[in-house]
Order: structure tokens, then C-alpha cells, then sequence
């Protein structure tokens, strides 16, 4: 079997493309990203499939005439889960857009915490320092003390 | 006759599935339902587990193809066990989350939606252990995949949409790889069914092999969460309600671990990738617990435990050793048990005490002893205390690293030991924390933010569903000794062709 060049640069291209737009924060984009690439990787079928024969029907046609019609009940298959996947993944920004104004992927708020006090050089609030003693309220509001100027000198742009 | 119960598993829920998505407006309808579908697949999946082990693996040619055209479902050993243990866990999951749907109707959870989405989970889970056809174990994935989307964002709330589009967009990429790799699978081979796979790919030039070999690994890695490709799990799994994340952490993780298991044995049983698994393994498991040990919110170090613990299934994997797999089978059921057991008793710490964060906790001690207990027994499980079902599995895990006598593997066993001594610490730590310190005066002072105040009670029904799993962990402890000789006993079949004379030779 030769391999039809042409659909595998075409391939390469779309998941290319398809890949750049999933880096992006917007889901929108994303979304963009999701159907290029699947698309891209749906050629894959094809060019696995051959060079296009006659029809796969028993009795229209000789077995050696036909078209392998396995990869395209895969691809089928496939595009089917894709678009049930862009429709939920559609559903998901618009309601990312209804609750907050727009349709960006945010950070996880636990995980920019611990970044936080970690550039603090502060010990996470559950740290243990002695035996099980429970962290008094000194040392809590000394800590938010701390994020808050941490916050300004963010806003300030000053290190 | 037992040929065509192996369909049982996945037609049963996906029946289900249809019928509570009919009768949504009738929630007793949707509850009879789901607990009859889900105790049938148990007891299916009891006779299968039996007749593996008694008459060897059970096959079934779907459709009335002629056979070896069509797809194929296998029930051997180790398919048989997964599914047995995920079936009793998905239907205990099930009759707890019953609690939570007769205590409250809360719009954080509609309960019409979770019960047609959760069969279609279980169908999902059940088809990707059965299948015996690459492509059909795709769709397998791509059905508990699609079931758990709907099940992470459940209600559409702010956090569970931010959470679930992490998930979403990783799992739509691995999708997209398994896509590739089955398109290059056929393409070189010309076939998808596994038992033929394990022919031909022996055909294929050394370079051939290496890349699918390694594309099908980043897949499965994916989905299992294994060390370079497990940062979106602790990221997406907190935010989902209590039940959800039990059975996620229980048996999405083992059906990407069962793919490993089931491809490395089967696909490419003398590859050279063994030293590369156990670097990751190696990887997997301290990264894992040093960001568990980190954390001051239960449901996210319960994660990470999650990610570091999948690391002593890939070891045993990547021993390929008869006592390394019977190691990582015992281990995959002991884990599948306990992880959800945590996840419901975070679940049921949330509800009790209002919270799961380490700061706000204090006190539950004095608060609910049932709950302490609840939670003590599999947290100890978890870090492998003897006598417990945690401790026979890392045993034999080490045993057979040591065996070995390897450097690599060696490193490895220290790795392992430290990782379970580093979760003993984290699950030292909630106790600490949250069961046995006093309420803390800063959340003690205002009164509506106590957590005394916002804590409900725990419907029984969910306790006693919650003592049910903690009893099936100590279960497995008790009955470790046969269940041990029946992972030996699965292992010897993996490295010996068993599967293929059964899906392959009874035709030739």
C-alpha cells in the first residue's frame, strides 16, 4: 500500500494548527483547536484506508476491487464522539461565559496559594511546627498580612 | 450459556442507563432500577470471576460474525477480578449517594441526571475491562469518559466548570492520541484485535513496534495518571461531590492501569521499555506523596495519594515478573476498595464537619467517634499497616523488586518504602488535624462559621454504607490468602498464552 502523501502533510498541518489553538486559555479557542486536530487525525483513517476503490458491497463488486471499509467505520466512529465532545465542550464555555463574563480556563485557587506562600518562604497553614498545636490567630492574620502586601507589590509591579 | 453472560456487565448498565433516563421525573423508579442493575452485574460478575478461575477465560464473538471477524469480549482472570471489585464498589458508591438523594435535594445535585450518567460510567468501565479489540476498548473509554465529563461538572457550578474543563480538554487530547495510535496499529497490521495484535505486531520492524508501543503507554499513562502526565487529576477530582470522586478515583485510574497491564503483557511481553516504567513508577510515587504531604485540604491530598499509589502498580508492572503482576492485581484491587472508601469518608467529613479544609477542621474526635473510626481504618490501610490488605500488597510488590536483585528495581523498593511511610505521615496528619486537635479558636469565634454550626448530621444510611466499604477493605485483608493465590494464579496466565489460546487457538 502506498501512502497518499498529500493527506498526511494535511494531517500534520490541522493537528498542528489544532494543537497551537489548544494552548490558548479561552475555551472558545480550544474548541477551535479540538475540531482541527481531530479532524487532522481522521485523515489518518484515510490515508490508512488506501487509495480510494470501488464501493464495499458484495455482489456489486470484486472483494479485490474494494475499499477497506473497516478504518471508515472507525472514522465514523470517531466523528461522532468528536462532535458529541465539541458540543459538550461548547456547552461548557457558554456557562463559563454566563457565570464569569468570559471563557478563559482560570488557575486552580488551592494550587495559587501554596505558589504564594511558597514565594513567601511560609509554611502552609496545616504545617505542623509543634505537635499538633493548633496555629493561633497571630500568626493567621499575619500570614493574610503577608499575601495582602504580597498582592500590592504584584499590583505595583515591584519585586 | 456463560458465553453470552460476559455481555452482561456492559448491557445491564447501559439498559439502565435508558430506562432512568426515561423515568427521570420518578426518582423511586430510577432508584429501584439502578440498585437491581447494578446487583445483577455483581452477581454476573461473580459467576464470571468464578468460571474464569474454574474453566478458564470466557469468550464471546458479538454479533453472529463468523469468529475472528467480529468483536471479541474476554473474561479471564484478571478481567473478571476488576470487574467483580469495581462492581461491588460502583453499587456501594450507588446506595450511598441513595443518602445523600433522600436526605436533600440540593441543586448543587441533581440527582435525575447522576443516575443514568453513573450506569452509563459503570457500562463504560465494564466494557473497557471485557473488550478484547482495541478499537471497542476506545469506545469503552470514550463512554466513561463522556459519562464522567457530565459527572465532574454536575450542576454547573463556578469551581466544577473551571475543574472540568482542565479534565475535559486532557482527556480530549488522550482521546485524540488513542486515535492515533489505533490508525497506526491498523495501518501497520491491518487489524484491531488484540489476540491477533499479539501475533502480528512480533512481524513488525523493532522501530515500528517501539512507537506504538509508546504512544498506546502515553494513552494509558494518560488516564492512570501516571508521574509526567498526573497533573490534571488532583487539579479536577476535589471539586466533583463526594460519591463522584469515590468512584472516579476508584475505577477511572484502574482502567487506564488494567490497559497497561493488559498491553504490556499481552502486545509486547519482551520489550525493552521495563527500565523506563520503573523510572516512572519510581517518579510517580514520590512526586505523588511530597505534593500529598503539602496539601491542608483532605479531597486534594486524598488525590495526590491517588497518583503516588498508581506508582506501586506500575512497578509491579514493569517487573513483568509472575510475583510482580500477582503484585500489582492484588494491589489494584486493594487500592480500587480503599481510595473510595477515603473519598466517601471525605465525603461524609465534609457533611459532618462542614469542611475539608485542615485549617477550618478540628475537634471530629469528640464529634463522631463512628466517623473516626470510619476514617482511621482505611487511612492506616492506605499507608500499609499489617495486618492490613495495603500491607500484603506492597509486601509482595517489594518482595518481588528485591528478587530481582537489580539496582534499578532496588532503588525503587526504597522509593516505595518511603512513599508509604510519607503517607502514613499525611494520613498522621488529617488525624491530627482534624479528629483529634480542639476546634480551632479562630473558626470557633464567629458562630455561623463554625464548623459545629454548618455541619449537618450524616444520614445513616450513608454511614452504614460507608461502614460497608470500610468492612469490604478489611475483607480483603481477612481473605488476602486465596485472593492472593488467584492474582498469582492471573499473573501466570498473562505471562502465559492462555488469553490467546482461548480467543485465538479454539478456532485454529
Amino acid at each position: 500500500m502506498e501512502p497518499s502523501l498529500i493527506l498526511i502533510i494535511l494531517a500534520g498541518a490541522l493537528v498542528a494548527c489544532g494543537v497551537y489553538l489548544m494552548l490558548e486559555r479561552s475555551l472558545t479557542r480550544v474548541l477551535v483547536g479540538v475540531m482541527l486536530a481531530s479532524n487532522g487525525v481522521n485523515l489518518l483513517f484515510l490515508v490508512i484506508a488506501g487509495p480510494a476503490k470501488a464501493a464495499a458491497i458484495i455482489g456489486l463488486n470484486d472483494a479485490e476491487d474494494m475499499t477497506d471499509p473497516l478504518p471508515q467505520a472507525m472514522v465514523l466512529t470517531s466523528i461522532v464522539i468528536t462532535l458529541a465532545t465539541l458540543a459538550f465542550l461548547l456547552t461548557m464555555a457558554y456557562r463559563s461565559f454566563q457565570l464569569n463574563g468570559h471563557d478563559e480556563v482560570a488557575d486552580d485557587v488551592e494550587d495559587a496559594q501554596i505558589r504564594r506562600l511558597a514565594e513567601l518562604d511560609e509554611a502552609s497553614q496545616s504545617y505542623d511546627e509543634d505537635d499538633g498545636e493548633a496555629p493561633d490567630e497571630d500568626t493567621d492574620t499575619e500570614i493574610a498580612d503577608d499575601l495582602q502586601s504580597a498582592d500590592h507589590r504584584e499590583e505595583r509591579g515591584t519585586p | 450459556m456463560i458465553d453470552n453472560l460476559v455481555a452482561a456487565p456492559v448491557l445491564l448498565p447501559l439498559m439502565g442507563s435508558a430506562i432512568t433516563l426515561v423515568v427521570r421525573s420518578r426518582p423511586a423508579v430510577q432508584r429501584i432500577t439502578s440498585l437491581a442493575c447494578l446487583t445483577l452485574m455483581v452477581v454476573v460478575a461473580g459467576v464470571l470471576t468464578w468460571s474464569a478461575d474454574v474453566n478458564g477465560p470466557t469468550v464471546l464473538w458479538l454479533g453472529a460474525w463468523p469468529d475472528q471477524i467480529g468483536i471479541v469480549l474476554v473474561a479471564d482472570r484478571l478481567s473478571a477480578i476488576l470487574l467483580l471489585i469495581s462492581g461491588i464498589v460502583s453499587l456501594l458508591v450507588m446506595v450511598f449517594s441513595l443518602g445523600q438523594d433522600l436526605q436533600e435535594r440540593r441543586r448543587e445535585t441533581p440527582m435525575s441526571i447522576f443516575h443514568p450518567t453513573f450506569l452509563l460510567l459503570t457500562a463504560g468501565v465494564s466494557n473497557a475491562f471485557l473488550t478484547g479489540d482495541l478499537f471497542n476498548l476506545f469506545v469503552g473509554f470514550e463512554i466513561l469518559l463522556f459519562a464522567s465529563y457530565v459527572l465532574l461538572t454536575l450542576g454547573g457550578t463556578g469551581e466544577r466548570i473551571r475543574a472540568g474543563s482542565t479534565y475535559v480538554i486532557v482527556s480530549i487530547v488522550s482521546s485524540l492520541l488513542f486515535l492515533v495510535a489505533i490508525a497506526c496499529v491498523y495501518g501497520a497490521t491491518g487489524t484491531v484485535m488484540l489476540a491477533d495484535l499479539a501475533l502480528r505486531l512480533q512481524e513488525l520492524p523493532d522501530q515500528v513496534q517501539l512507537i506504538i508501543h509508546l504512544l498506546l503507554l502515553v494513552v494509558f499513562g494518560i488516564k492512570a495518571a501516571i508521574f509526567p502526565m498526573s497533573a490534571w487529576l488532583p487539579d479536577s477530582y476535589p471539586t466533583a461531590p463526594g460519591p463522584v470522586t469515590a468512584v472516579f478515583a476508584g475505577l477511572l485510574t484502574k482502567v487506564g492501569v488494567y490497559a497497561i497491564i493488559r498491553t504490556e503483557t499481552l502486545l509486547f511481553p519482551d520489550s525493552e521499555v521495563g527500565p523506563v516504567l520503573m523510572v516512572v513508577a519510581l517518579l510517580t510515587m514520590i512526586v505523588g506523596i511530597l505534593g500529598a504531604v503539602a496539601q491542608s485540604e483532605i479531597k486534594r491530598m486524598l488525590s495526590f495519594t491517588l497518583v503516588s499509589h498508581i506508582g506501586y502498580m506500575v512497578f509491579g508492572v514493569a517487573l513483568a515478573s509472575e510475583a510482580g503482576l500477582a503484585g500489582a492485581i492484588f494491589y489494584t484491587v486493594h487500592h480500587i476498595t480503599i481510595q473510595s472508601t477515603l473519598f466517601l469518608v471525605a465525603g461524609l467529613i465534609e457533611r459532618r464537619g462542614g469542611s475539608t479544609s485542615l485549617t477550618d477542621l478540628g475537634g471530629l474526635m469528640a464529634m463522631s467517634p463512628v466517623l473516626s473510626v470510619l476514617f482511621f481504618v482505611p487511612a492506616m490501610n492506605l499507608a500499609g499497616i499489617p495486618p492490613m490488605s495495603g500491607f500484603i500488597g506492597k509486601v509482595g510488590l517489594l518482595q518481588a523488586g528485591v528478587e530481582t536483585g537489580q539496582p534499578l528495581e532496588l532503588a525503587v523498593v526504597g522509593v516505595a518504602l518511603v512513599t508509604s511511610l510519607l503517607t502514613l505521615l499525611a494520613m498522621a496528619k488529617v488525624w491530627n488535624r482534624a479528629f483529634w486537635r480542639k476546634v480551632p479558636d479562630a473558626v470557633e469565634g464567629s458562630a455561623d462559621q463554625s464548623p459545629r454550626a454548618r455541619g449537618r448530621r450524616m444520614p445513616r444510611s450513608m454511614v452504614l454504607t460507608a461502614a460497608a466499604m470500610v468492612a469490604l477493605g478489611l475483607g480483603l485483608s481477612v481473605v488476602a490468602g486465596p485472593l492472593y493465590d488467584y492474582a498469582l494464579r492471573a499473573a501466570a496466565d498473562l505471562l502465559a498464552p492462555i488469553y490467546l489460546d482461548a480467543v485465538v487457538g479454539v478456532v485454529r
